[in-house]
């Protein structure tokens, strides 16, 4: 649930760069360095600690805060860590005679989807959006729903770039109501479903935000517009530009919630930046009319049987095998 | 708290009520008998805004409930916060109690430490899923809340959708003061379903007065009959003490 600021009597807490104390419960110290973010349910802040720089958060509100950590702490019992920020320390910080609640995790140093698009390139924003459905993908298998999918809330870390999120505030199991949204990604305020926590309602944020990349000044729902009216309009947004126009048929897909999960969606989307890219050189293979076939052929790269007498084939094998033992290289790194 | 079930009155006014009681005596009345009043104060910029916050804080605070000023744009995203921050509030208050009775009086959730903090936590989010829930929504109708209708209007049909994914049950009910012929007249009886609002506020002619009190005692009784008719029939049929909803 969204926080509001007018009940809490701690409105102004904040902490200037400096500011040093040691967690009530565990005794371990802390030294802020300077102020992050402010969250839906408190400030974050870079400081010092035991284990070097490391991001806390400090809630305003101590319900809030436990139910996200709760969240990071489902997390990190999952293999690999790989859902949310990892959570290194939860303890209480006693300021001015009152208590205040905190955690401290991993600290994701980044930039946010759109300034890294404006400085790099629209072309990077399909390649996260893949990333983001293959994370979801994951969250989803695990039981669990983002809810409050945003750019404020995703990070792109690296390099090698990566899209991250970190605040997992909204997250909510699946088949409860979604714990926290904005509006704009929200299926609820469209019209277009409920917040109930199933892997759709996040698909339908995804598609929002890739919407937004076009248009960054967003635009409102008209007061009192139906379902049918409200997703013609967003067809309308997606026509007029021409590089979301090549996304369409995904975008639609997935604001209708006809998605059941992040997987086909993925699925779908890559096979459309696969068409985009194919399409630019001249090379119409027009003759069987069968789109998917370049695709087949690049992934069925393991049992290829029908070797034609070109070079095709071989290409491909040995850029999976490099691939493929660059990966696993880099696994045997992580471990 | 009576049978697992959560109650409350959520008042939709741009303040500034001049006609019968106090509202806000009504509102502590009502957190006597269990029913949280919350109030989304939709306030115009200008010398009667002072008065509206005033009056939009006092009800709330003796009602038990959660207050919020908000500009007309942000009413859907308001209703629903503050209906559910009351829900939390009220569960949270259940679960004190019901520790304070384990762990002995003064002890609270935050003197727990953060791993057990999280328990109570988890506790009280699932009881907020599956809790059921009677809203009575009371909507101030005087002629300067006739330009906000149409967005009232949404803001109901969004907090509707909200309570809908939750496990629980939702009932709902819609007033307005003042009606056409009486200081309070019912729009539309307990129901789980919200979706029959459309157009229910067209149809409505704003009046000048702002009988907020008198309204609010309206609500009262509704709650009190919809309590004696369920006696009447089989007891708690859809009820359950909340000791026993399943964890």
């Amino acid at each position: 649930m969204e926080k509001m600021n007018s009940q809490s009597k701690n409105q102004a807490f904040d902490l200037v760069p400096g500011t040093a104390w040691t967690g009530k419960w565990n005794q371990n110290p802390y030294k802020i360095i300077k102020t992050l973010g402010k969250g839906a349910n408190g400030v974050v802040y870079l400081a010092h600690t035991r284990t070097g720089q490391k991001a806390v958060k400090i809630g305003e509100d101590k319900m809030s805060l436990t139910s996200e950590v709760n969240v990071l702490r489902a997390f990190s019992k999952v293999q690999g860590n790989v859902l949310g920020p990892s959570l290194l320390d939860v303890d209480d910080l006693i300021w001015k005679g009152e208590v205040y609640p905190f955690f401290c995790m991993e600290y994701l140093e980044g930039e946010t989807l759109l300034d890294f698009a404006k400085k790099r390139g629209t072309e990077w924003i399909p390649v996260f959006m893949v990333q983001l459905l293959g994370d979801l993908d994951r969250l989803h298998q695990e039981g669990w729903i983002f809810g409050d999918l945003k750019p404020d809330n995703l990070i792109i870390t690296g390099p090698p770039s990566r899209v991250r999120w970190f605040d997992v505030g909204g997250t909510t199991k699946q088949g409860r109501a979604v714990k926290e949204y904005t509006e704009f990604y929200d299926r609820g305020y469209w019209g277009l479903g409920d917040r109930k926590a199933e892997p759709s309602y996040d698909l339908f944020a995804a598609a929002m935000i890739l919407i937004e990349t076009a248009y960054p000044r967003r635009f409102d729902k008209p007061v009192g517009a139906s379902s049918e009216k409200t997703l013609s309009l967003l067809r309308r947004y997606i026509q007029h530009s021409p590089p979301l126009a090549a996304y369409q048929n995904v975008l639609l897909r997935a604001l209708k919630g006809e998605y059941p999960n992040a997987q086909l969606m993925k699925k779908d989307l890559i096979q459309t930046i696969e068409k985009k890219t194919s399409r630019k050189p001249p090379r119409n293979q027009q003759r069987t009319g069968n789109p998917r076939k370049s695709t087949q052929g690049r992934r069925g790269s393991a049992g290829s049987s029908k070797e034609k007498a070109s070079y095709r084939p071989e290409i491909i094998l040995t850029t999976s095998f490099l691939f493929l033992s660059s990966v696993l290289y880099f696994m045997g790194q992580w471990m | 708290m009576n049978h697992g079930k959560i109650k409350q009155i959520l008042l939709l006014t741009d303040g500034c009520s001049n006609q019968g009681e106090d509202p806000a005596a009504v509102a502590a009345f009502a957190k006597e008998k269990g029913i949280t009043v919350n109030v989304v104060g939709v306030l115009d910029h200008g010398s009667a805004r002072d008065h509206g916050l005033q009056e939009v804080e006092s009800i709330a605070a003796s009602g038990g409930g959660v207050s919020q000023i908000v500009n007309v744009n942000q009413l859907a995203r308001t209703v629903q916060m503050v209906t559910k921050q009351s829900m939390t509030h009220t569960l949270h208050g259940v679960v004190q109690n019901e520790l304070s009775q384990i762990l002995g009086s003064g002890q609270e959730v935050d003197d727990l430490p953060p791993d057990k903090r999280g328990e109570v936590i988890d506790v009280v989010d699932e009881l907020g899923e599956t809790v059921n829930l009677d809203v009575l929504i009371l909507v101030d109708m005087s002629a300067s809340m006739k330009p906000k209708l149409p967005m009232v209007q949404d803001a109901l049909t969004d907090l509707s959708i909200s309570l809908h994914s939750r496990t629980g049950e939702n009932h709902f009910a819609l007033f307005v003061f003042p009606g056409k012929r009486k200081e309070t007249e019912k729009v539309l009886d307990w129901t789980p379903e919200m979706n029959s609002l459309t157009g229910v506020f067209q149809r409505m002619t704003t009046g000048g007065i702002t009988p907020t009190g008198p309204a609010l005692q309206a609500a009262l009784q509704h709650f009190d009959k919809r309590l004696s008719k369920r006696s009447l029939k089989r007891y708690g049929e859809d009820e359950f003490p909340i000791e026993e909803s399943g964890f």
